[in-house]
């Protein structure tokens, strides 16, 4: 019963989706206010139904309901709570759902905190939000229903793939799909601005807070995702430039030119329509992704949605938001006024590079991901386009982001003074160019990569510190004054701040590739195997049975000279119900670095054969990540940039003492 | 990248069964560690070719083994690593290398960073150019009436 009420809750959340395609839309164009008003009921109660759906099937999971054909693929009685729970998600029809459940809450906050809004703007805004739901909840419905019920209804489930059955299913993709989907709404806006065609600071003020959430979940999406490879897969890769990971990389690499060219948009009216057409490509971006991991395309025996009718639907969806959007853009943004000049050298001139290059990177991915696909289609040769394409196309553009980074910080906006600026940043270039100058010294020419890589990191990071500093601190200033001044500085400025500085984290852990070391051998109990620095021994090797598993276990030592500084326990599962093994890595952290164990199977003398790693600063990848989402965060808390507040300060209550940054 | 996962587990499921191996395993190793070198190198170039876009040096796959321990035999024979590329180019075609060979077929790939980034140079300083250079100088009549405002102590800045 609670499966069939989930089911009629999406059948309405569509009727609703529709009523918020079309009523808004129409009042936004006879410019009456109740009907635009209905776009905002509409699209909460949109929310409520899909959350009724979504918390039906949850329910039908938790319950272990096999009489649901989707949990009795998907699930198992003997799968601990968490994994029921996400493995809701861990399916095509579950995530689908989990995509429009996100979707309408983004939509419903719109509804709710779009007041300072222009009436016709939200309006349109709303109705283009109307539509995106109203194609993905008629998918779901059409080809894709999550609710379909299963008669005889078996005994047990099939089980969830044991390699989901991780904590990383529960946090990776609602990250990333918060991220994917938080798009849709600058997406929206975009469209809506060209409708009304008209654009300006406020709508860049209210994108702004939608933009940094959806940026920041991105962000820790992605990182999440590679983490999770890194420990599971058991080689201790974290990033393949696999089409998949491309998909969720190229909305991240316009996001991230979007939020740039946002704010100079948002401080200095310039950009604009460049600004209208970063927000469109971002979420065009998402939807391809989409296309690409559900359709089958880029993997046509293993893709789990085999059936070709969503593909097709998926196509015809994507065709509609993309070009839709783009001939929407090519008519209308002709007539958005530009305004705000600069010169070359100034903080918009050195964005413009940044975004030239993100986009650029961007495209490269997009390229690099289809490519073979055309090139198979038009001439049936097969070629593959894998990581050390990518690498030496997209790794070069992106250093090269990097290197920009800390001079469009410190430039001033409108016209810089360039010179000053690599006086300001003297200290850090120094260093900079020392690391590289010692690591390549180090690896004596064995990576080119990694030195640089270093270099570009300490550069980033310091030239990011001094100029927070330099903010702050004058020549003879005293200390409290200087403490007056950081605490004056807008959260935003801070939020950037932390944000490249945890670019520059992820760069240096990325550097840190190049120092690691790594040991293959079969282990024997007491005889220690030397990786890198440490020595890892193999003390005891046995069998252990898990709740739906058994595993070959191993305990590990690692030791640095004589002294004892870590116990690890790699192993290996044997998941009957689907007959599967997985790799369970032993991973020790000793500093940012870590030293990663995985084993094959026993041989019968008691051998283990195993493949261990020393890597490095490795942890600093991530590190990086979450300071750079948590960089969003905070630019998101700053005063100035919540809801409202723009036009309270245009009605002249709260004057704006400074630009925020 | 969830799906990379479901993939991964499908594929080993459908293709090989229930047995996983370990990628480069102790007794594929060659005991002159640079001759190991060089067919670690050549490895992670090459595609596994029943994977999902993996290298044959990260896979599991018992075909990737078996490449493995082909290249090594071929390098331990004295062979140079581009020989045992192009021995395993022209068994498999260009699908194995992992890095797209620059041919006629690839010339728009490799070139598209290239292309892509003149494209928006051009168009930046297209938009630049079109753009009104700066603000037009103020007119006389403008002068005479800053002036007047000012109380004559002319422009200021």
């Amino acid at each position: 019963m609670i499966v069939e009420i989930g089911h009629f809750a999406l059948v309405l959340a569509l009727a609703a989706a529709l009523a918020q395609t079309i009523v808004p839309f129409w009042g936004a164009r006879v410019g009456d206010r109740r009907l635009m008003e209905v776009g905002r009921n509409a699209a909460l109660i949109q929310l409520a139904l899909i959350a009724i759906a979504f918390l039906a099937l949850v329910n039908a999971h938790l319950t272990s309901d096999f009489s649901v054909l989707n949990v009795a693929e998907n699930s198992h009685s003997a799968v601990p709570a968490i994994y029921k729970i996400s493995g809701v998600w861990g399916n095509h029809e579950g995530s689908m759902l989990l995509w429009v459940l996100i979707l309408a809450v983004f939509g419903a906050l719109v509804a709710l905190f779009g007041r300072a809004l222009p009436a016709a703007l939200r309006a349109d805004a709303l109705a283009v939000q109307g539509a995106i739901s109203l194609a993905f909840l008629a998918f779901i419905l059409l080809t894709s229903n999550p609710f379909e019920r299963l008669t005889p209804a078996p005994f047990e489930g099939r089980d969830l793939n044991p390699i989901l059955q991780d904590p990383g299913l529960a946090i990776h993709p609602p990250l990333l799909y918060l991220g994917y989907v938080g798009f849709s709404i600058v997406y929206s806006f975009a469209a809506a601005a060209l409708i009304e065609g008209r654009i300006d600071a406020a709508w860049a003020r209210f994108v702004r807070p939608f933009t940094l959430v959806a940026w920041s979940f991105l962000t820790l999406g992605i990182a999440a995702g590679s983490f999770w490879a890194y420990y599971t897969l058991g080689w201790g890769g974290f990033w393949f430039w696999d089409p998949v990971e491309n998909a969720s990389l190229m909305p991240w690499l316009a996001g991230t030119a979007f939020v740039h060219s946002a704010a100079v948009m948002e401080k200095r009216d310039a950009l604009k329509v460049w600004t209208i057409f970063l927000a469109i490509i971002a979420f065009s971006f998402s939807l391809l992704g989409t296309f690409l991991v559900r359709s089958g395309v880029l993997t046509s025996v293993h893709a789990f949605a085999s059936d070709p009718r969503r593909g097709v639907f998926i196509l015809a969806i994507l065709a509609l938001f993309i070009f839709g959007s783009f001939v929407l853009f090519a008519w209308r943004a002709p007539m958005l006024k530009q305004g705000g000049l600069f010169a070359p050298v100034s903080r918009e001139g050195a964005l413009i590079v940044n975004n030239l290059l993100l986009t650029t990177s961007c495209a490269t991915v997009l390229f690099g991901t289809l490519y073979p696909l055309a090139l198979e289609q038009l001439t049936g040769e097969k070629i593959t386009v894998g990581a050390p394409f990518f690498n030496l196309t997209c790794g070069a553009l992106l250093l090269a982001a990097c290197f920009v980074a800390p001079f469009g910080f410190s430039l001033a906006w409108k016209r810089g003074d360039l010179l000053g600026v690599v006086q300001r940043l003297a200290l850090a270039i120094i260093s900079g160019a020392a690391t590289a100058t010692i690591g390549a010294a180090w690896l004596g020419g064995r990576s080119i990569f990694a030195p640089l890589a270093a270099g570009l990191a300490i550069f980033v990071i310091l030239g990011t510190l001094i100029e927070a500093v330099l903010r702050a601190w004058r020549p003879g200033a005293s200390l409290g004054a200087v403490l007056r001044r950081a605490l004056g500085l807008p959260l935003s400025f801070f939020g950037g701040a932390l944000a490249h500085i945890g670019l520059g984290v992820t760069l240096l852990g990325l550097s840190g590739l190049g120092f690691g070391a790594e040991t293959i051998a079969t282990l024997h109990k007491g005889v220690p195997e030397r990786v890198g620095p440490y020595s890892i021994t193999l003390d005891w090797v046995g069998e252990r049975i898990g709740p739906n598993y058994k595993e070959a276990a191993t305990t590990m030592t690692v030791r640095s000279g004589d002294a004892v500084v870590a116990e690890i326990t790699p192993a290996r599962r044997q998941f009957e119900a689907r007959q599967m093994t997985t790799t369970e890595a032993g991973l020790a952290t000793l500093d940012f670095g870590q030293v990663y164990v995985a084993i094959a199977d026993p041989t019968p003398d008691g051998g283990v054969p195993a493949r261990l790693y020393w890597k490095p600063l490795v942890t600093l990848i991530w590190l990086g990540a979450a300071a750079m989402a948590l960089g969003g965060a905070l630019s998101l808390a700053d005063r100035r940039l919540r809801f409202g507040v723009a036009a309270r300060a245009r009605a002249g209550r709260a004057p704006l003492a400074e630009p925020a940054q | 990248m969830m799906m990379r996962f479901i993939r991964f587990a499908l594929l080993v499921m459908l293709a090989f069964g229930a047995r996983l191996a370990l990628a480069v395993q102790p007794d594929e190793v060659i005991k002159d560690p640079t001759l190991e070198a060089r067919a670690r190198a050549l490895s992670e170039e090459l595609r596994c070719l029943v994977c999902q876009n993996q290298s044959i040096d990260d896979s599991d796959a018992p075909l990737a083994r078996d490449i493995r321990i082909l290249i090594r035999q071929r390098i331990a024979a004295g062979e140079s690593s581009d020989a045992v590329r192009a021995y395993l180019v022209s068994r498999y075609g260009d699908f194995i290398l992992l890095k797209p060979p620059f041919k006629p077929e690839t010339i728009l790939l490799w070139l598209s960073p290239a292309l892509v980034l003149g494209a928006g140079l051009a168009a930046a300083l297209l938009a630049r150019r079109r753009a009104p250079r700066a603000t037009p100088a103020l007119s006389a009549d403008e002068e005479a009436r800053l002036t007047a405002l000012t109380g004559g102590d002319g422009p200021v800045g």
